[in-house]
């Protein structure tokens, strides 16, 4: 790889900032406490930049780009809040919670769930498009996980925690648009899976109670993510 | 023109419980003595705490706890909403339909059949005397009427509602995002 | 093979034509297929044989003749006659009247503006060679771009004839052919692809499927200049598998070219090799995508890339790729042998050359035209398209598939480039062209887009996987009458959220045809509003 000597600085609303060439303009954000939302980004997993929250607006520009993919350039003036940014990002949890049946009082991850806490902090207190109401079905057949499909939000972190981390890709997804769905293996029950490891990396990335340890009551899934800087700090080093 | 001031004048609160489980007023009760500072400043003039028959006309606020499950509540909410300046939508259920409509996916008659049919009682039958009918689905409120306040949570704290109705009687808009959210 | 034996093979396929009186050609695009035009082709060949005139008739099948409204079409040479909706039947009648008067009931008037106000060059030998047949392509001058680009020419050189063309893309969003090629040619790697994006899904778009096969070997011209030029050993064809005769027929192609060694190792004579594989599609529209394209033919799930990094720097395999439009390929061989001076002399400023569109929908002459750029759509609706049928009115025009808009009356008199439909709402997309009539209703029109956007979103981002569908529903209200203000209001702004938040260009259009119908036909929304309880109240008073 090139040396580091191309340091790029720009401003992240409105305070000086730098970035390395490997940086992204989240990583820098978060490096200088802006806590820019996110959903699907995960530190460690491939950024996707799929659940597009972490949407910036980019001075002189009036498209939006997604800060966990997005390399910063040199004298880019980057803004992380604002009246539009807001208003979007409200709209793309209003859009996720009318999508599957996110019913946060009965959910095993009421009180740590990401999706739940996320509307807390942008303000969203109802939903003004219509419930979807999908039927989706409950797959118990792991014995120590569960996977209720209708608190899923498809941000692809079990897929690629599962792959990237795991290297089992046991999960993967089926059907397009509104019918997309996480499957296992080619789409049978989880316990019957040959290729899962039941290492449960997926059930603690799950932003929300899609994915859930056996046995939790409401409120009781709490998620263990420090599994995940932990493998990738020992791979770094272990790369070196 | 005499300019009313808030001494001069009690505010008119009235609360109300549709397809809920009365979780969120059991809630309310829970402001203990702080109901007495409340009714320095209000009137409560219906409410399943009081005993009122008919809903009134100009009320301030109302609180509606629960989603629209049946015909009944539908036509409750068409009767408050143009008698109230404030409609506050109040818990959960009357913000996002909540437990009443997890049975959305499966529809009415699937859910009555289940739930009276299949689950083995001593007299299956589905009800449907001195009953009002189900909606096709649950639905929140603001599907049906302007909402002005919406007060998440399964149920709001004491504390919630308390500061909730504190900021509108002093002509406020609550902000709550800090205190409460769904499922809270 | 060298220039040589390309002239050898021209003169005796030249030779071989000269001996026929008279030389019948059956469009045997899918059109014209589906009613029968096989049949008709065999009975016309046994027809021939039965009067043992085998060597003063041929008869042989040609691609798309264009006006797929009186298919199935044949075409009688050197005469110029053309007859319409023939059936197997009119096999004798058509053989008998050869020398004779011709039949003047089935013929088709070549005077029309659907005739002479069309230029072809993508098109030109549509209707005329045999698809299957490289002699046929080659006779009509084809590849001897190739051998020359590849003998004669530098890769800058031909780079310089494809900036000077003024060519851009023809897939839809018009980003300049020669820019993309310097890009990838100047990215140093080991291995680069070029890939030909044949995944044509737009409804009522088929310009490209009839350029696959009327011509295939015209594409793959294209496709191996382009190879050369930006220093590619291999290609992909990614065709949806929708499209089996054009599947069949360019594979076909591709034997034909390797055997006479226009594709394969060491073409011409020079180190330069490229060879070419077909890739099917497996019908998602999104593929048409090119990132999504390029991870389909990884054999990955067909979801969109994040751009940048753009295809030319890191695209198929993560190597330089260049992705263009069939079309755009097939406009490569003439620009190379003509000139981009003799391009760019049709068009406008920033709009150069011809664009093949498939013109559909309440209109007189369906299907397949190749028009300069600049036309105005007045033209092309009433003289080329012969207007709208039954005497009903022109509403409006849907360019861009389910990523454009619509283009009302009063908007006609638009000259068609890539900057003036944009300006109006909508886009040139890769050439379907609808036209709606006074009966239709521009709601139901938006909605059927719609639900395409909706089942084809590939379910990666929010504002597409749950907006179009959000979207689809309320329109669904507009249309039972059920909408209120604020639906109006829902709508508007799920239109914005969608457009600006959506991960690829597939969610950032599909709110086009409800953006457009708002602004020009705002009224059958209106129309379509519940009046609230207070007004209702207001009414009865």
């Amino acid at each position: 790889m090139s040396p580091t000597n191309s340091i790029k600085t720009f401003t992240i609303d409105g305070k000086p900032v730098s970035a390395t060439e490997s940086e992204t303009i989240l990583d820098v954000a978060r490096q200088n406490g802006v806590n820019i939302p996110t959903l699907c980004n995960m530190d460690g997993l491939t950024s996707t930049g799929q659940c597009r929250l972490c949407m910036v607006e980019i001075g002189g520009s009036n498209r939006l780009v997604p800060s966990c993919v997005s390399k910063p350039e040199e004298g880019m003036e980057v803004t992380t809040e604002s009246p539009r940014l807001l208003k979007y990002r409200q709209m793309i949890l209003e859009l996720l919670f009318s999508e599957r049946n996110h019913i946060c009082a009965v959910c095993v991850t009421n009180g740590n769930c990401e999706l739940q806490s996320m509307s807390q902090r942008l303000g969203v207190d109802h939903v003004r498009y219509q419930y979807l109401n999908p039927q989706f079905k409950v797959d118990g057949s792991h014995p120590k996980y569960e996977v209720d499909h209708n608190r899923c939000i498809l941000c692809g972190r079990c897929v690629r925690v599962c792959d990237e981390i795991e290297g089992a890709h046991t999960r993967d997804l089926r059907n397009r648009g509104i019918n997309t769905l996480v499957i296992t293996d080619f789409d049978g029950p989880w316990g019957e899976s040959k290729s899962c490891t039941s290492c449960g990396k997926c059930v603690h990335v799950c932003p929300t109670g899609a994915l859930a340890e056996k046995g939790k009551s409401v409120a009781e899934m709490a998620k263990r993510r420090q599994f995940l800087p932990y493998l990738v700090m020992r791979r770094k080093g272990a790369s070196k | 023109m005499k300019k009313e001031t808030k001494k001069d004048k009690k505010l008119r609160l009235a609360t109300i419980w549709l397809d809920g489980c009365s979780g969120c007023h059991m809630s309310f009760l829970d402001i203990d003595e702080r109901i007495l500072l409340l009714a320095e400043k209000v009137d409560i003039v219906f409410s399943p705490l009081v005993d009122v028959k008919e809903f009134p006309e100009d009320v301030d606020i109302t609180l509606i706890e629960g989603a629209l499950g049946t015909e009944e509540d539908l036509h409750k909410l068409m009767k408050i909403r143009p008698r109230t300046k404030i409609l506050v939508a109040f818990g959960d259920c009357a913000i996002t339909a909540n437990i009443p409509s997890m049975r959305n996916p499966f529809g009415t008659e699937a859910t009555l059949n289940h739930v009276y049919l299949e689950m083995g009682a001593d007299r299956p039958q589905i009800p449907t005397q001195g009953v009002p009918p189900l909606l096709p689905r649950a639905l929140p409120l603001h599907n049906y009427v302007k909402v002005d306040v919406f007060i998440p949570g399964c149920p709001p704290s004491a504390d919630t509602i308390f500061f909730a109705l504190t900021e509108l009687i002093e002509g406020r808009t609550p902000e709550l995002s800090q205190m409460t959210r769904f499922g809270a | 093979m060298t220039n040589e034996e390309l002239l050898e093979i021209i003169e005796k396929e030249n030779a071989d034509t000269a001996k026929y009186r008279h030389r019948l050609g059956v469009c045997t695009g899918t059109g014209c297929m589906s009613s029968r035009s096989d049949a008709i082709l065999k009975e016309l060949q046994a027809e021939v044989k039965n009067r043992g005139l085998e060597n003063e008739v041929q008869v042989k099948k040609v691609g798309c003749l264009g006006l797929c409204a009186a298919g199935p079409i044949i075409s009688i040479q050197p005469e110029n006659i053309f007859y319409r909706e023939m059936t197997p039947e009119d096999a004798v009648s058509v053989i008998d009247s050869l020398d004779k008067e011709p039949l003047r009931e089935k013929m088709i008037d070549t005077s029309e503006p659907f005739f002479y106000r069309q230029e072809k060059n993508a098109l030109s030998n549509a209707g005329v060679v045999d698809p299957e047949r490289i002699e046929d392509y080659i006779a009509m001058g084809g590849y001897a771009a190739l051998i020359r680009a590849i003998t004669e020419m530098t890769p800058v050189d031909i780079i310089q004839q494809i900036l000077s063309s003024g060519l851009r893309g023809r897939g839809g969003a018009g980003y300049p052919t020669g820019l993309k090629w310097s890009t990838v040619a100047k990215v140093s790697s080991d291995l680069k692809y070029v890939v030909c994006n044949a995944d044509e899904g737009d409804p009522g778009a088929f310009m490209d499927r009839s350029v696959l096969e009327s011509d295939p070997h015209r594409v793959l011209e294209g496709m191996a200049i382009a190879a050369f030029a930006v220093g590619a050993s291999q290609g992909y064809i990614y065709v949806r598998a929708e499209y089996p005769l054009a599947i069949k027929r360019m594979r076909a192609a591709i034997k034909q070219a390797e055997k006479i060694g226009l594709l394969g190792q060491d073409i011409c004579g020079t180190p330069f090799n490229f060879k070419v594989d077909v890739r099917l599609g497996a019908g998602a529209f999104v593929c048409g995508e090119e990132t999504a394209l390029l991870n389909s033919i990884e054999g990955n799930r067909g979801m969109p890339r994040l751009r940048p990094p753009f295809p030319a720097e890191s695209g198929l395999f993560q190597k330089p790729t260049l992705v263009n439009n069939v079309e755009t390929f097939a406009n490569v061989s003439s620009i190379i042998s003509d000139g981009g001076k003799w391009f760019a002399r049709i068009g406008t400023e920033k709009s150069k050359g011809t664009k093949v569109f498939a013109l559909t929908g309440k209109i007189k002459n369906t299907g397949l035209i190749e028009v300069p750029m600049g036309i105005t759509l007045r033209e092309i609706v009433y003289d080329i398209g012969g207007g709208i049928p039954n005497g009903r009115k022109f509403k409006a025009i849907q360019t861009g598939g389910p990523s454009g808009g619509c283009i009302p009356a009063e908007h006609l008199d638009t000259p068609v480039d890539y900057e003036s439909l944009k300006a109006l709402g909508s886009m040139m997309g890769s050439g379907g062209m609808i036209v709606i009539d006074d009966t239709s209703n521009m709601i139901d029109m938006a909605r059927f887009f719609m639900e395409f956007s909706m089942e084809e979103s590939c379910g990666k981002c929010a504002p597409c996987r749950v907006g179009t569908v959000q979207l689809y529903n309320l329109l669904g209200k507009f249309q039972q009458g059920e909408a209120t203000e604020n639906d109006l209001f829902i709508l508007e702004e799920l239109c914005d959220v969608v457009r600006n938040t959506s991960l690829c260009g597939l969610g950032q259009a599909a709110p086009n045809p409800i953006v457009s119908t708002l602004r020009y036909f705002r009224n059958e929304y209106l129309e379509k509003i519940k009046p609230s309880a207070d007004q209702a109240k207001e009414k009865s008073q």
